[in-house]
């Protein structure tokens, strides 16, 4: 049991720097656009239009 | 061989009308599409290279008509753009473009990709969720106007607008409470975990060394959610209490820190008296972060909605027209000696000032000078043309148009307007140019007039206090009195248990299923409404909207279509010889043809059946056109007219149809002979009749108030089940019926679209704005219909009914689990573990319970 004294600490460590990667990415505005960012990586940059319904 | 086209616009998804045909190559497929706007706009993409637009969007679009760069050219004017426009260092210049009809991911990926070609561009960004674009580019090299137009082209509409205020504020706050939400979130996991551990050792038996790491170290994850998590909950419960008020912020404020103090005391009379073994409390982190964490979720949820409705709701700088062309008195004198010499000097002097001004203002065909609307001042004469928007109140100086007014009054036929006639500011004239002498501007026209008297019935509101507010008041105040005398009773009896029993019951109790019963519920239906079309602007509707006992509809533009149709042809009967072989597509050919060009509302109504060349065209205003189609002569217009001019007898028209010859009547005559009689009017929209016998089938009473005096409005009406209905109403006759109704203890929906309606939807207690209705009635509304199409009115009746019914099963929920649970805590029998499943799982069936608002409303 005394491994807690090692591993606690470690992963609170790790929440630190979860939040700080969090704060980072919210206020560098990369959450501002909810709705499209998430959809943007599915567009091809050329354009091709076979299979088009 | 071309494939059999479909019957819907690949564009924008509306039926494509009947003997329309037009199409666009996409991919490997002629598509078909409703309308040349649609047909301009599908082209434009495809052509740029952008054509995967259509397999990526996931919505179709919304029709846009033609574009040309003229509309926007006022923009390019210093003085206009420069309210909106800032400049870097660099010298270019950047802007905030609201743009409407964005339905989906792709779109912004079009707009971006599309905008990105135009050279001189530096950058584009669009963000799908707020509906804007900040565009960078360099002036040398691009103009404004070239922008809004490319946006035009792919069928989007852009507006300049400076919501420096506004945007900023909205960012910032979803920022903050994503920040809230994330570390409560990632605290709650970590304290759950730690929790289990806890748990585990409770009921296994667990050294309290251990015990008392575990609970430091979930105090160490719990300690920034209640301090910087749960912070709006404390500022919100203050500022409540110091207004005397008690809001459901206060027992939770109250809960999340009594919960702390007590699990803090805990945990270090634990840690001091580990080596006597007999540490007594219990901890409560991991409900306090989840609790904070469920209702941040419902918070942000709730805001993301209203920031959104808040965004759509300011949708930029249009109001058309921002500038108008001025003629100089000395350019102006020679047609108007006596008028002109009156004012002249002074007028003059003011003309060249302004000419000073406006640089770069030009100097338009006509001699007159293009200047900003807001120096436009009495006694100036201004050219408008056909099309535009009327600026001010006015004297017809010369020129002989029609003008529609229905915006104004609800007048659904253009009036004719000639030297000597009031114009006013915020009408469209119709058919040819004018020059008006200007009488009033600004706060002197009839239309502030309107305004004014829309302010004054806005303060006789009734109000409302939402069902959540009176509930909370009630439980909150019943809650601190049973916390209280519990604690008192055991503080007598049993004083080391007092604190923990009265904690016990703060939690088991904690209003979180309560206080997010009806924020969900209302989220989730919001959402639903808005993509039914129905935008909710004000947050009382969904609640008011059952409680609705009468429905008023304006007429012109809400129940109808507020602009002229073809109604119906009726060829020249067999008798005259050598027409039997006419069809009605011939003649709405020829008709088109004649019109062609023209910008006269009947000449609208015929623009997408064009079929042929015409040559001699010849318009004689107020009478009609007449010209040479492949070497006939036709004629079309005023019977009267067309008798007169092909040698004609005037026969009567056979039609008795009272709504027909109410209309308008327009005759087609080919080398004099009669062909057919053309009926004009205004149309009921397809959506009216089964709005109205829906609404009708729900119990409810509909009216009509319209503005409209001729006679063809109670003819086009006939067909609705509607209670009863008044015409030729004032605005200030149409605000007095409803005052009536509201005094005689009726709750009035007001469903308007003109200017005239302002004052009116301010007084009903919910007001409805139709999606194409003019600006200020849909800044004056409740609620937008986007769709334009009534039905969604009952739809949405049905969905709020549905809605308070729920929210009703959430509260009764809520204080149902809590009449349990109370008096098991407060006698001492819930442990902390079951406290915690107890808080959460109400919650969850809360939320789960709004959820199923959305099902089974999609047929």
């Amino acid at each position: 049991m005394e491994s807690l004294y090692l591993l606690i600490p470690i992963s609170l460590v790790f929440i630190l720097i979860a939040i700080r990667v969090f704060f980072w990415a919210v206020n560098s505005g990369q959450y501002d656009d909810l709705d499209s960012e998430a959809e943007r990586i599915l567009f091809d940059e050329e354009d091709d239009l076979s299979n088009l319904e | 061989m071309t494939e059999p086209l479909a019957e819907h616009c690949y564009h924008c998804g509306l039926a494509v009308p009947a003997g329309v045909n037009y199409s666009q190559m996409i991919g490997d497929k002629l598509r078909a599409m409703c309308c040349p706007g649609c047909a301009a706009v599908a082209a434009t993409i495809v052509g740029s290279g952008l054509g995967s637009f259509y397999k990526f969007r996931s919505a179709p679009n919304v029709l846009v008509n033609e574009t040309s760069l003229e509309q926007y050219l006022d923009w390019d004017i210093p003085e206009i753009q420069n309210e909106f426009i800032s400049e870097n260092g660099q010298g270019q210049q950047s802007i905030r473009l609201f743009i409407d009809n964005i339905s989906c991911a792709a779109c912004t990926w079009l707009i971006e990709k599309h905008l990105g070609k135009l050279t001189g561009m530096e950058s584009v960004n669009v963000n799908g969720t707020t509906m804007r674009a900040e565009v960078i580019w360099n002036p040398e090299q691009l103009r404004l106007s070239e922008i809004l137009n490319a946006i035009h082209q792919i069928g989007y509409i852009a507006s300049p607008i400076n919501d420096s205020s506004d945007i900023p504020e909205i960012k910032d706050q979803t920022r903050q409470l994503l920040l809230r939400l994330g570390v409560a979130g990632l605290a709650m996991m970590q304290a759950g975990m730690v929790a289990i551990a806890l748990y585990a050792g409770s009921f296994q038996g667990m050294q309290q060394e251990w015990q008392t790491l575990l609970r430091l170290v979930s105090l160490l994850f719990v300690t920034p959610v209640v301090f910087y998590s749960a912070q709006p909950f404390f500022s919100n419960a203050w500022r409540s209490l110091k207004m005397r008020h008690l809001i459901m912020d206060v027992p939770v404020s109250l809960a999340i820190s009594l919960a702390y103090i007590a699990s803090l005391y805990a945990t270090f009379q634990g840690a001091f008296n580990a080596s006597a073994g007999n540490a007594s409390g219990e901890v409560y982190f991991d409900s306090i972060s989840m609790f904070t964490f469920f209702l941040l979720l419902g918070r942000f949820a709730e805001q993301r909605i209203r920031h959104k409705n808040l965004l759509s709701l300011n949708r930029g700088n249009r109001l058309p027209p921002v500038t108008t062309q001025v003629f100089p008195p000395e350019h102006y004198s020679f047609e108007q000696s006596e008028k002109s010499a009156r004012g002249e000097q002074s007028a003059r002097s003011e003309i060249s000032a302004r000419s000073e001004i406006s640089a770069r203002s030009e100097i338009s065909a006509y001699g007159a000078v293009i200047v900003p609307i807001k120096t436009l001042m009495k006694g100036d004469f201004i050219r408008v043309d056909s099309g535009q928007t009327i600026p001010c109140d006015g004297i017809v100086e010369s020129g002989d148009t029609q003008v529609s007014e229905a915006l104004l009054t609800g007048e659904s036929n253009p009036l004719t307007k000639q030297p000597g006639d009031l114009v006013y500011a915020g009408t469209i004239n119709g058919a040819n140019p004018l020059v008006i002498e200007v009488s009033a501007t600004g706060a002197e026209t009839k239309l502030s007039t309107i305004l004014k008297l829309a302010e004054r019935a806005a303060m006789h509101k009734p109000r409302w206090a939402s069902l959540a507010d009176r509930v909370a008041a009630w439980f909150v105040g019943a809650l601190l009195i049973i916390a209280s005398s519990v604690a008192w009773y055991w503080y007598l009896h049993d004083p080391d248990r007092a604190l923990w029993i009265t904690l016990s019951v703060l939690v088991v109790t904690c209003p979180c299923a309560l206080s997010l019963a009806t924020p969900t519920a209302l989220s989730v239906a919001s959402s639903v409404l808005r993509r039914e079309g129905f935008l909710i602007n004000r947050s009382y509707v969904l609640e008011l909207l059952p409680t609705i006992g009468r429905i008023i509809f304006d007429k012109t533009g809400t129940l109808t279509e507020g602009n002229l149709t073809l109604l119906h042809i009726e060829p020249a009967g067999e008798s005259s010889s050598g027409n039997g072989s006419i069809n009605t597509q011939q003649i709405l050919g020829w008709a088109a043809t004649l019109e062609q060009g023209s910008q006269h509302p009947i000449a609208r109504a015929l623009q997408q059946t064009v079929a042929g060349h015409i040559e001699q065209q010849q318009v004689v205003t107020g009478c009609g056109v007449s010209g040479l189609i492949d070497g006939d002569r036709f004629a079309l217009g005023n019977p009267k007219w067309v008798a007169e001019i092909a040698g004609i007898e005037l026969s009567d028209s056979r039609e008795k149809d009272p709504l027909l010859t109410k209309g308008i009547e327009i005759g087609l005559a080919r080398n004099g002979q009669w062909i057919a009689r053309l009926y004009f009017g205004d149309q009921l929209r397809e959506s009216a009749d089964p709005a109205v016998t829906e609404l009708r089938k729900r119990g409810l009473s509909v009216s009509l108030l319209s503005g409209d005096p001729s006679p063809a409005a109670a003819e086009i009406i006939q067909p609705l089940a509607l209670c009863d209905y008044q015409f030729s109403l004032q605005p200030e006759q149409k605000l007095q019926t409803v005052q009536q109704l509201q005094a005689q203890g009726q709750s009035v929906l007001m469903v308007g679209d003109g200017i005239n309606d302002v004052p009116v939807l301010q007084a009903a207690n919910i007001s409805v704005a139709m999606g194409q209705a003019s600006e200020l009635s849909q800044i004056n509304a409740d609620v937008i219909l986007l769709c334009n199409d009534l039905r969604a009115l009952p739809r949405a009746i049905a969905v709020a009914a549905k809605t308070r019914r729920i929210i009703k099963q959430n509260i009764s929920w809520a204080i149902g689990y809590n009449l349990i649970a109370l008096p098991l805590a407060a006698s001492g029998y819930v442990p902390p573990w079951a406290a915690a499943i107890g808080m959460s799982a109400s919650s969850l069936i809360v939320l789960v319970n709004a959820l199923r608002i959305s099902r089974g409303l999609r047929n």
